[in-house]
């Protein structure tokens, strides 16, 4: 037996702490250690995502659960000299608290993750995702040890009676799409995983794969005994290396341990689970798309009905369900439905994980109960706004989404609310806009996007979306006329309309939510022919005022030599030669560069 | 087939088609494995896709031409894949993207550097929106980017 260790050390090895440095921690804390005789005391150990990633890499030190922010491969001398040996925390690698700056040893104190409630993402951080021991030590498989031992029937009606909802975009409840996979005719029937995780700006699914593999392999296999299914498949984007990896692993261990294959727990029910890597589409999100994928075709979405619960992979039933809702499974069988149903909306039950970037300071991955505010989330979880800024609003749902103004930061969140908002749920990501962002860039940038992954089948889709991008372009570049406000609005009703998926049904959303609560923005393209943001660059012109000392760094910067000027001289740009790229700006030391 | 694939590369095909040349919906997997063996999907090595398991080569061509992750033409020794996701644009992708082109001395319309050295493209967003914005070289995220330091990061694979 393994000998306990009088102390653990934490370093995340999600896909944030590795690019900012913590493969090379790891490794030399293991060096220090041994180093210092203390391999058996204390024992390092690599875990999934913490969720703040901007402020990693992020090392915790247990039994006292102190938090180290920014760990430097010079800074684990000092952990090992003064913390682990002598006792003693150290001060300034210490979490800071954006509002106050007051620093914060005890991880439960911090305020992102104190109004958090971790419940898909309770293991994230805190277990090797490589060890099912320590995944089965907290919890892990309980679930599905309870399921096995109830009728699928009641397994289903457990989850219908926690009210979980897909958590994927659609908010479809779960238990329902269940019952009509167990309810459809056929003897061979398939659970299925999207893992596509692929709205920009959302990546809790890939903190789930990356941080606990395990708990979405019980999720499915859970799911594959309610409906009656034998076989189960994960798609995964192939741009997740690291999650493709850690499912292989948890599928072996599962296997050899059986929990997976034949007869699992004795209970004469089998399931296997194949991994499907993705092939860089985002239609493939949609459900038809990606069956007609992994079958090996073109990710093309088809017209439902039939839906994929009666005739889907390979024309047999099947069940589709997001990585997050099946990361809620294990433990909605495991605590019961009622405790899930008892957090939330009266429509949004449980938690919801979302995904903060953008203009924040603490930007990362919370897991909070519906119904929280959008103001909570930003200001308390969030930290705010960094560099003194002003809120303009925060988009929500991604390229399907809308943005939320600052008149609705109170807004209590669930599906319908933001729905009702011209918004929507979508997976969850969430970007802040400050008042440097252009809300009409923003929209474009979102249909070209979506014109971009429009697989062209339907042609409201692939036409329409083009169209409102050349409108949109043609209003960035200052060419835009009153009559394209309509345009937009008439284009993006037919769109919606007519479009066969959700794709082109919703790609119109971030126009008419920007049209919505910044139509001013737009009209000031047209008519005044300004960015109020000053983002847009045809309405952009950089000068040199009288601080100019002629040092000749922004001549030297400037890619297209448009800057003149003698030594100790004022230099001037030619505004003929500028492309705006604001590189002499960023290298000028004596702020004499103007923009405007 | 010419001169122009080594034999072993040859070789290392037959040998993913013959593993899974056979299973339902096999299509994608041995092309991904395929471009994995000789970095992009020439026309030849489709065509002996096509004998081996029996899809006609429209379909191949179909399915090919759907997925960004599929490439026809030759592609560079490193792959920079350059993040375009929401947060990375308000973030100031669009910079990055530029100096990029600069450094590696592409006009708009291309990806791939004369030596083979690197393609460029770009991405919807590799979920790492905390660091935006970022890049992939290869299998290696660098995030929190500045124009200054695309020579450096570059430097590195040169």
């Amino acid at each position: 037996m393994e000998k306990l260790a009088r102390a653990h050390v934490l370093c995340c090895g999600g896909t944030g702490c590795s690019s900012s440095g913590s493969k090379e921690i790891i490794p030399a804390f293991k060096e220090k250690l041994a180093a210092r005789g203390m391999s058996d005391e204390v024992k390092v150990v690599e875990t999934g995502c913490h969720g703040l990633c901007e402020l990693g890499p992020l090392v915790i030190v247990y039994p006292e659960g102190v938090f180290y922010t920014k760990v430097k491969v010079s800074d684990v001398d000092e952990i090992v000299e003064t913390h682990l040996i002598k006792g003693r925390v150290i001060e300034r690698l210490l979490f800071r608290e954006p509002a106050t700056l007051a620093s914060v040893p005890d991880y439960d104190d911090i305020a992102f993750y104190k109004k958090q409630h971790r419940y898909a993402l309770v293991n994230c951080g805190h277990i090797n995702p490589e060890s099912m021991e320590e995944y089965i030590g907290a919890e892990g498989y309980e679930g599905l040890a309870k399921a096995l031992s109830m009728t699928p029937e009641d397994v289903i009606a457990e989850v219908k009676k926690s009210g979980l909802r897909g958590r994927g975009g659609g908010g479809f409840p779960t238990g329902n799409k269940w019952q009509f996979t167990r309810n459809a005719a056929g003897d061979k029937k398939y659970v299925i995983c999207n893992a596509d995780e692929g709205d920009p700006g959302a990546f809790m699914d890939r903190s789930v794969l990356e941080g606990d593999p395990h708990r979405v392999l019980e999720g499915m296999i859970i799911c594959g005994y309610a409906v009656g299914a034998d076989e189960g498949y994960i798609y995964c984007r192939a741009e997740y290396p690291l999650a493709i990896r850690r499912l292989q692993g948890a599928i072996k261990q599962a296997m050899d341990a059986g929990l997976l294959g034949e007869n699992i727990l004795g209970s004469g029910f089998s399931f296997t689970i194949h991994i499907k890597e993705g092939a860089g589409a985002f239609v493939c999100g949609e459900e038809t798309a990606l069956i007609a994928s992994i079958e090996g075709r073109r990710g093309m979405p088809r017209p439902r009905p039939p839906f994929p619960a009666n005739s889907g992979l390979w024309g047999k039933p099947s069940n589709i369900n997001n990585v997050e809702t099946f990361a809620n499974i294990p433990s909605i069988m495991r605590d019961g439905g009622d405790y899930f149903a008892s957090q939330g909306t009266e429509t949004s039950k449980g938690t919801k994980v979302f995904a903060l970037t953008g203009k924040i300071n603490n930007t990362g991955l919370a897991e909070v109960p519906m119904g929280i505010t959008m103001r909570e989330i930003i200001y308390d979880i969030g930290g705010g706004i960094p560099n003194g800024k002003k809120f303009k609003a925060v988009q929500i749902g991604g390229p399907s989404g809308g943005c939320l103004p600052e008149q609705l930061l109170d807004l209590a969140i669930d599906y319908e609310s933001l729905t009702k908002a011209g918004a929507m749920m979508g997976s969850g990501g969430l970007v802040v806009m400050d008042e440097t962002t252009c809300m009409v860039d923003v929209a474009r940038y979102f249909l070209n996007f979506t014109q971009d992954e429009s697989c062209g089948k339907c042609t409201p889709c692939r036409e329409g979306t083009k169209r409102m991008l050349e409108i949109l372009n043609r209003i960035c570049d200052g060419k835009g006329t009153e009559e394209d406000i309509p345009l937009l609005e008439s284009l993006a009703k037919s769109i919606k309309a007519g479009s066969l998926c959700a794709l082109g049904q919703t790609a119109p959303n971030p126009v008419l939510s920007t049209l919505n609560f910044f139509r001013n923005e737009y009209e000031a393209h047209i008519r005044d022919h300004k960015c109020p943001a000053g983002v847009c660059t045809a309405f952009l012109g950089y000068t040199i005022t009288d601080n100019c000392r002629g040092c000749g760094l922004c001549k030297k910067a400037c890619p297209v030599e448009a800057i003149s000027g003698e030594v100790k001289a004022k230099h001037v740009i030619d505004p003929e030669k500028c492309i705006k790229c604001g590189a002499c700006q960023a290298k000028c030391p004596f702020k004499a560069i103007d923009k405007g | 087939m010419g001169e122009k694939f080594a034999e072993k590369d040859l070789v290392k095909l037959d040998g993913v088609l013959a593993d899974l040349g056979s299973q339902k919906g096999t299509l994608i997997p041995v092309l991904q494995k395929a471009q994995e063996i000789f970095g992009y999907l020439p026309r030849e090595v489709l065509v002996r896709i096509s004998e081996k398991i029996k899809v006609p080569i429209s379909q191949i061509y179909g399915v090919v031409t759907f997925y960004a992750q599929f490439h026809l033409m030759p592609r560079g020794k490193n792959i920079v894949r350059s993040c375009q996701g929401t947060a990375c644009h308000v973030r100031g992708a669009k910079g990055i993207l530029a100096e990029l082109r600069r450094q590696l001395g592409l006009g708009e319309e291309e990806s791939t550097t004369k030596d083979l050295g690197f393609t460029l493209e770009t991405v919807a967003c590799i979920g790492c929106c905390g660091l935006a914005p970022v890049l992939m070289v290869n299998d290696e995220t660098h995030g929190r980017l500045v124009p200054d330091a695309i020579k450096g990061i570059l430097d590195q694979y040169r």
